[in-house]
C-alpha cells in the first residue's frame, strides 16, 4: 500500500488546491488519455501474440483472431475504439488546456510536450490503420502517403522511406508495424512521464478563477490522497466501463482484404486527416499539405512564448470579451468555411480566371493571400475597434483555425460521396 | 592542485584537447548512427532487382488500334493508339496514387478517388491530377511487344517521343 502511495505521489503533489478538483474544470481529460493509453498497451500486447505483419498473413491473422480466439473480437474492438477515442480525448485536452490559459509561465514547455504527444498519438493511430490490411486501410494509407509527394524536395524520398519502396508492400507493413509497436509507444511513455512531472512541478493543474478575479496567493489545499486519487479512479472506471460496453456493442470494422488493383469509391484517409484532404481539394498541393499545415504547427508552438500583456491563466476563455469574440468567431468561421467550400465547388475557379500564371500562384498563393488579408483585417478590427488584448486576439485566431478545420473535417467525412462530389 | 589547472598551464591544454577529441569522436558516432538509420530506411529494392522485370505482352497484331489492355502483373495498361503506336501507362493516379480503371464507354481513365480523368494517351483531361500518367519503356522485338516494368517514367504531358512503333 505504501509503495503504491509513494508511486502516486511521484506524479502528484502531496497537497493541491481544492478548486482544481472540480470535474467541470478539467473533465478528467488528461487522466482519461492516460487510461486509454494503458488500455491500448494491454490490448496491443495481446494482439501482438496473434498478428503477423506480412501480406498474405496479416488480414488472415485478424480473421482468425476474430473467429477462433476467445474474446478476440472484443480485444480488437477495445484497441480500435480506444485509439479513436484517444485522438478525440487528446484534442479536447489540448482545447481545455488552451481555453483555461494553462500555458503561461512554468507551464510553457509542458504545452510543447503536449503537442509532441498529440503528434505521437496521431502517428500511432495512422500506423495502426494499415495493419488490418483491408481495403479501407490500404487505400487510406495510399492516399495519405500520396499527399507527401507534394512536399517539395524531400517529399518523395520520405514517402519511399516510410513505405519501404515506391508503393505499399511488405516493406510498408513491417515499417508501420515496427513504428506502431515499439518506437511510437516508447516515445509516448517517456513523454507522458515528462508531461506529468511538469504538471507536478507547476503545483498541479491550473487553478480556475473568474474574469477580473486576481490569482489567489494561498488557495485552500487538500490532500491528493484521497481527494484527487479517488476522483481519478472514479473517472478511470467509468471510462473503462464505457469503452468496454461500446466495444461489446460495436465490433471494430474489418472490410474486404486489400486489393491493390481496385480503389474503392470514394477513398478517404483516416477521419483525422480528412480535413487535410478537403484542403487539398481547394488549394494547390504545395499550400494544402505544406504551407498551411506548417504555418498552423508553428503558430501552435509559439502560443506559450508570445509576449502577453497579462497572465490570464485559470480564466476560462481569457476574459468576458474573450468569450464573446470566441463565440462570434466560432459561428462565423463555421458558416464562412462551409460557404467557401460550396463557392469553390460551383463558382470559384482561379486557374481559369488567371490563365497566364502557374497553378501554384493562381490556386495557391492567390487564395491563401486573400484569406491572410481577411484574417489580418479581422485582427486589425479587434485591436482598433474592440480594444482587444493580445491574449484575446490570439485566442480568436485559435478559434477560427479550430472551427475551420473542424468544418472541413465534417464536410470531408459526411458530405463527400463517390468521386469526392458534394452530397447531402 | 588548483594552480595546476590555471589557463596557459600544460594541464589545461591537455584537458581541452581531450574534451575536443571526445566531442569529435561523439559527433562522428552520431553521424554514423544517422547514416546507418537512413540506410536502414532507404527504400528496399525487391530482392530480385537484378532480374529484369521485362514483361512480354504478346505479338503486335494481338492488340487492335485504339485498344487498352490491362496487365495486372506489371501494374500497367498497354495502349495501342489509333496510328498503331504502343504506349505503356502506369495505372497509378498522379493525384494521390489510387488505381485508375479504363472506362471504355467514356473512352478515358476515370479515377474513383477524386474523379481525375485521363485520355487514352494518359494526358489529364480533368483535374485534380497534376500531370499525365507515368509510363514505362516499351520495346518491340521481332514484332513482339515487351514492357520494362521496373521503372515508371514521370512526365508532365504526353509527347510523341513516348510512343513506340512496330
Amino acid at each position: 500500500m505504501s509503495v503504491a502511495k509513494n508511486l502516486v505521489l511521484h506524479f502528484r503533489p502531496v497537497r493541491l488546491p481544492a478548486k482544481t478538483l472540480a470535474y467541470t474544470h478539467t473533465f478528467g481529460l488528461g487522466g482519461s488519455a492516460f487510461v486509454l493509453v494503458l488500455l491500448l498497451v494491454m490490448t496491443g500486447v495481446l494482439l501482438m501474440f496473434v498478428y503477423e505483419p506480412v501480406p498474405g498473413y496479416a488480414y488472415e491473422s485478424i480473421v482468425a483472431l476474430q473467429q477462433d480466439v476467445l474474446f478476440g473480437k472484443f480485444v480488437r474492438s477495445v484497441h480500435h475504439w480506444s485509439a479513436n477515442f484517444l485522438v478525440v480525448v487528446v484534442l479536447l485536452h489540448l482545447l481545455r488546456t488552451y481555453f483555461t490559459g494553462a500555458y503561461f509561465e512554468s507551464r510553457q514547455f509542458n504545452w510543447i510536450i503536449g503537442l509532441a504527444l498529440f503528434v505521437c498519438v496521431l502517428a500511432s493511430n495512422f500506423t495502426g490503420y494499415l495493419l488490418p490490411w483491408d481495403q479501407l486501410s490500404f487505400w487510406a494509407i495510399t492516399i495519405s502517403t500520396g499527399m507527401l509527394e507534394y512536399v517539395p524536395v524531400v517529399g518523395i524520398w520520405f514517402k519511399q522511406a516510410l513505405l519501404g519502396g515506391p508503393e505499399i508492400s511488405s516493406g510498408t507493413l513491417i515499417n508501420f508495424y515496427t513504428l506502431h509497436t515499439t518506437l511510437i509507444p516508447v516515445t509516448i511513455v517517456v513523454l507522458m512521464a515528462f508531461h506529468f512531472w511538469r504538471v507536478r512541478k507547476a503545483g498541479g493543474v491550473v487553478v480556475p478563477r473568474a474574469p477580473g478575479e486576481g490569482p489567489q496567493s494561498r488557495p485552500e489545499r487538500v490532500r491528493a490522497i484521497p481527494s484527487l486519487l479517488y476522483r481519478e479512479i472514479a473517472v478511470a472506471l467509468v471510462l473503462i466501463a464505457g469503452v468496454f460496453v461500446f466495444s461489446a456493442l460495436f465490433t471494430a470494422p474489418l472490410g474486404e482484404i486489400a486489393n491493390p488493383g481496385m480503389s474503392p469509391n470514394p477513398a478517404k484517409p483516416p477521419w483525422y486527416f480528412v480535413g487535410l484532404q478537403e484542403l487539398l481539394l481547394h488549394f494547390h498541393p504545395t499550400f494544402a499539405v505544406l504551407v498551411i499545415p506548417t504555418g498552423v504547427c508553428l503558430a501552435l508552438l509559439v502560443i506559450p512564448y508570445l509576449q502577453y500583456e497579462e497572465n490570464t491563466s485559470g480564466v476560462l476563455l481569457a476574459s468576458g470579451n474573450g468569450r464573446r469574440f470566441a463565440a462570434v468567431a466560432a459561428a462565423a468561421t463555421a458558416i464562412f468555411t462551409a460557404a467557401l467550400v460550396l463557392m469553390d465547388e460551383y463558382l470559384l475557379d482561379f486557374s481559369r480566371w488567371l490563365p497566364s500564371v502557374p497553378a501554384i500562384v493562381s490556386n495557391g498563393l492567390v487564395p491563401t493571400a486573400m484569406l491572410a488579408v481577411l484574417l489580418w483585417s479581422m485582427d486589425l478590427w479587434l485591436r482598433k475597434r474592440c480594444d482587444a488584448s493580445r491574449v484575446e486576439r490570439v485566442q480568436t485566431f485559435f478559434v477560427v483555425a479550430l472551427f475551420a478545420f473542424t468544418t472541413l473535417t465534417v464536410i470531408g467525412v459526411w458530405f463527400r460521396g463517390p468521386g469526392m462530389i458534394l452530397t447531402w | 592542485m588548483r594552480r595546476k589547472c590555471q589557463p596557459g598551464d600544460g594541464t589545461e591544454t591537455r584537458r581541452s584537447f581531450l574534451s575536443k577529441a571526445w566531442l569529435t569522436v561523439g559527433l562522428i558516432a552520431v553521424v554514423e548512427a544517422i547514416w546507418m538509420l537512413v540506410d536502414f530506411l532507404r527504400p528496399r529494392r525487391t530482392r530480385d532487382a537484378n532480374n529484369t522485370t521485362l514483361i512480354v505482352a504478346g505479338p503486335v497484331d494481338r492488340f487492335e488500334t485504339g485498344s487498352v489492355t490491362a496487365f495486372p502483373a506489371g501494374k500497367f495498361y498497354l495502349v495501342r493508339l489509333e496510328d498503331g503506336g504502343f504506349l505503356a501507362l502506369s495505372r497509378e493516379c498522379t493525384h494521390l496514387g489510387c488505381t485508375v480503371p479504363w472506362v471504355p464507354e467514356e473512352n478515358r481513365f476515370v479515377c474513383p478517388c477524386h474523379s481525375s480523368t485521363f485520355d487514352i494517351r494518359g494526358d489529364v483531361s480533368g483535374p485534380p491530377a497534376p500531370r499525365a500518367l507515368d509510363h514505362y519503356r516499351v520495346r518491340i522485338e521481332n514484332r513482339v511487344v515487351k514492357v520494362d516494368a521496373s521503372e515508371a517514367l514521370r512526365r508532365s504531358v504526353f509527347q510523341a517521343g513516348q510512343v513506340t512503333y512496330a
